[in-house]
């Protein structure tokens, strides 16, 4: 008899971020069908429920292999930094081998049942008193038996035991594509209350991971695709983006943007666990205006963190020096951190928990990303946008000021896509412009935003010197800057509308 | 010399099935090669451990251990026929079964 309303209980798998997409774990002491392509990480997803389970909850746990032999799955993730033959000698992980034996021709004539892996199951799991399961590639079963209406009674007969026996159980099967029909033969469907898929899909070029809790039979769960990857020891890690709650604090305390002039056009300065964007075409000044705000967190006694995706660790050394502003010797005394990285070594995700890892080591006041936008040329759209949410909304989490700069599409301005999915999460936004006067080229910059207080409005004009940004006056008698297409005003022009508003600030 | 037969049969508990997988074998033995073979009996229930070291899935498995190659018929037997096929239980130098 069914039971109306029952509450299901969580098994907390302790994969990173899992959990909290499935709201606290698999369905306890039930099966959980994980589906995915050929290389979507099925394994890897499947082993780890085993590898965390002893690791952080001291479950022991069996796998049953179908498809890839014990041998082979000890050496695949051993490259994890897993060491599954030290789990085995210590009785956490038994494996039950039911790969196909090759050099013994098999033939079905008759009725069968598939008592003897019960058997053995029951068996291994009394051994080592395990609470987690897995099948992996249980769907290959079916290919290894003529009678399909007999095997499919018996893989639920199968899935029926490991319920008597309250196992969690995760249990994987192959499927042809990315979208569209769950499994082949749509059998396994009916084996699980609970299906997860991983998806491996090239998108733009690009491969993007992505795990998907498609249901968890009268329990609750995160909907939607949420992106994933695997790093070595960890395994899979997933990062619930959007699932990202806005809980930060704000804070009014103030902090030096490393420019005096900067500052009072801020209103005081930055706020202390702000996030600021910084726009502006190549050349500008951004990387200036980098190196200024770490220089001036420097200086406070902060302790400052850079990841730099444009240059190259001399040419930002250099450059700095330019400024007169020493990074090695401010390295030297362990309150800086300077991280030079091409975007494209990793994929996003990669560089999303590498630079949450650098963060948590490193336990900056203020950190830099010049440029924000080179990161753009690794990722989906989609992708970029959930990375920034994601990477933002983490440092405002551990209080931390943030800068980031991003590089316009054309050399007068307009909007790169970085803006486009940064403005609406930031607490302060400034331009840097090239302003065309009198065929000359200057350089412009504005305080466009600055959540909570007032700021300047103006557009001033600066200078770049070797004592770096000299902010000079505001430019008069043009209009259009932002717009790329600046206008000048004759100044009796200028005057005769002054004079209609009497109006100083 | 006549070639000896040695077979393990793997079968879960006394179910019908199991015992009709006996019953299938013990009559197949007798009709081609009386007296030329072996048989034992693995209860999986009992002694999971043999269906572990012997890689068993399903129930009944018979194994062929001798003569080699070694082979598995999965099942419950019933086509007594093709089993014989199967296991080799006929050769040219058999004798016909009389019947």
């Amino acid at each position: 008899m069914s039971q109306p309303a029952r509450f299901v209980e969580k098994l907390a798998t302790g994969i990173s971020g899992f959990d909290f997409i499935a709201d606290g774990g698999l369905p306890l002491g039930r099966a959980t069908l994980v589906t995915g392509t050929a290389g979507s990480a099925k394994t890897v997803f499947a082993s780890q429920f085993l590898a965390d389970g002893i690791r952080q909850f001291d479950e022991p746990g069996v796998f049953v292999t179908f498809e890839e032999s014990p041998e082979d799955i000890r050496r695949n993730l051993f490259s994890l930094g897993w060491d599954i033959a030290d789990w085995e000698r210590r009785g956490k992980w038994v494996f039950i081998d039911a790969t196909p034996q090759p050099e013994e021709e098999s033939v079905v004539i008759g009725a069968f049942d598939l008592g003897a892996l019960l058997a053995r199951i029951e068996q291994s799991v009394a051994q080592v008193g395990a609470r987690r399961i897995i099948f992996d590639a249980f769907g290959s079963v079916l290919l290894r038996f003529p009678d399909l209406a007999m095997i499919r009674q018996e893989m639920l007969r199968v899935v029926a035991g490991l319920k008597r026996l309250e196992l969690t159980a995760v249990l994987t099967a192959e499927r042809m594509q990315e979208y569209g029909e769950v499994v082949r033969h749509g059998i396994e469907e009916f084996v699980a209350d609970n299906v997860v898929i991983l998806r491996n899909v090239l998108e733009d070029e690009k491969r993007r991971r992505t795990l998907e809790i498609l249901k968890f039979r009268g329990a609750t769960h995160q909907k939607g695709e949420f992106p994933f990857t695997i790093v070595p020891e960890a395994g899979v890690v997933v990062l619930p983006l959007s699932a990202i709650e806005l809980k930060q604090k704000s804070s009014n305390l103030r902090i030096s943007s490393g420019n005096s002039e900067l500052d009072r056009m801020c209103g005081g300065g930055f706020f202390r666990d702000s996030i600021i964007l910084v726009s502006g075409a190549t050349g500008t000044g951004k990387t200036l205006m980098t190196t200024e705000f770490i220089a001036g967190g420097f200086e406070a006694g902060e302790r400052c963190l850079l990841f730099a995706f444009e240059e190259s660790r001399e040419q930002l050394f250099r450059n700095a020096l330019g400024w007169g502003v020493d990074f090695e010797k401010m390295e030297a005394e362990g309150r800086l951190k300077v991280m030079c990285v091409y975007p494209e070594t990793a994929g996003l995700e990669d560089h999303l928990i590498g630079m949450k890892e650098v963060v948590e080591e490193f336990r900056p006041n203020r950190m830099a990303v010049d440029s924000l936008s080179a990161l753009e040329r690794v990722a989906t759209l989609r992708g970029f946008r959930e990375f920034v949410i994601s990477f933002t909304s983490f440092i405002k989490h551990h209080e931390i000021a943030g800068l980031f700069t991003s590089t316009t599409p054309t050399l007068m301005g307009g909007t790169s896509a970085t803006e486009t999915h940064i403005s609406t999460i930031t607490d302060s936004i400034i331009l840097l412009r090239y302003v065309e006067m009198h065929g000359e080229m200057r350089r412009g910059l504005t305080v466009l935003k600055m959540r909570g207080s007032g700021h300047d409005k103006e557009i001033r004009e600066f200078g770049i010197s070797a004592d770096g940004m000299n902010i000079g006056k505001p430019f008069r008698n043009i209009y259009g800057i932002l717009s790329g297409m600046p206008r000048h005003l004759s100044p009796s022009e200028a005057d005769r509308i002054g004079s209609l508003f009497n109006d100083e600030v | 010399m006549a070639q000896v037969f040695s077979f393990s049969l793997f079968i879960a508990g006394h179910s019908s099935r199991s015992e009709t997988a006996v019953k299938n074998l013990r009559s197949l033995c007798e009709r081609w090669i009386p007296g030329r073979y072996r048989i034992s009996v693995v209860d999986v229930l009992e002694s999971p451990e043999m269906a572990e070291h012997s890689k068993i899935l399903a129930t009944p498995t018979l194994v062929r251990l001798l003569p080699l190659p070694s082979l598995r018929v999965v099942g419950d037997l019933s086509d007594q026929a093709r089993v014989a096929l199967v296991l080799g239980l006929q050769s040219s130098d058999d004798v016909p079964p009389a019947s």
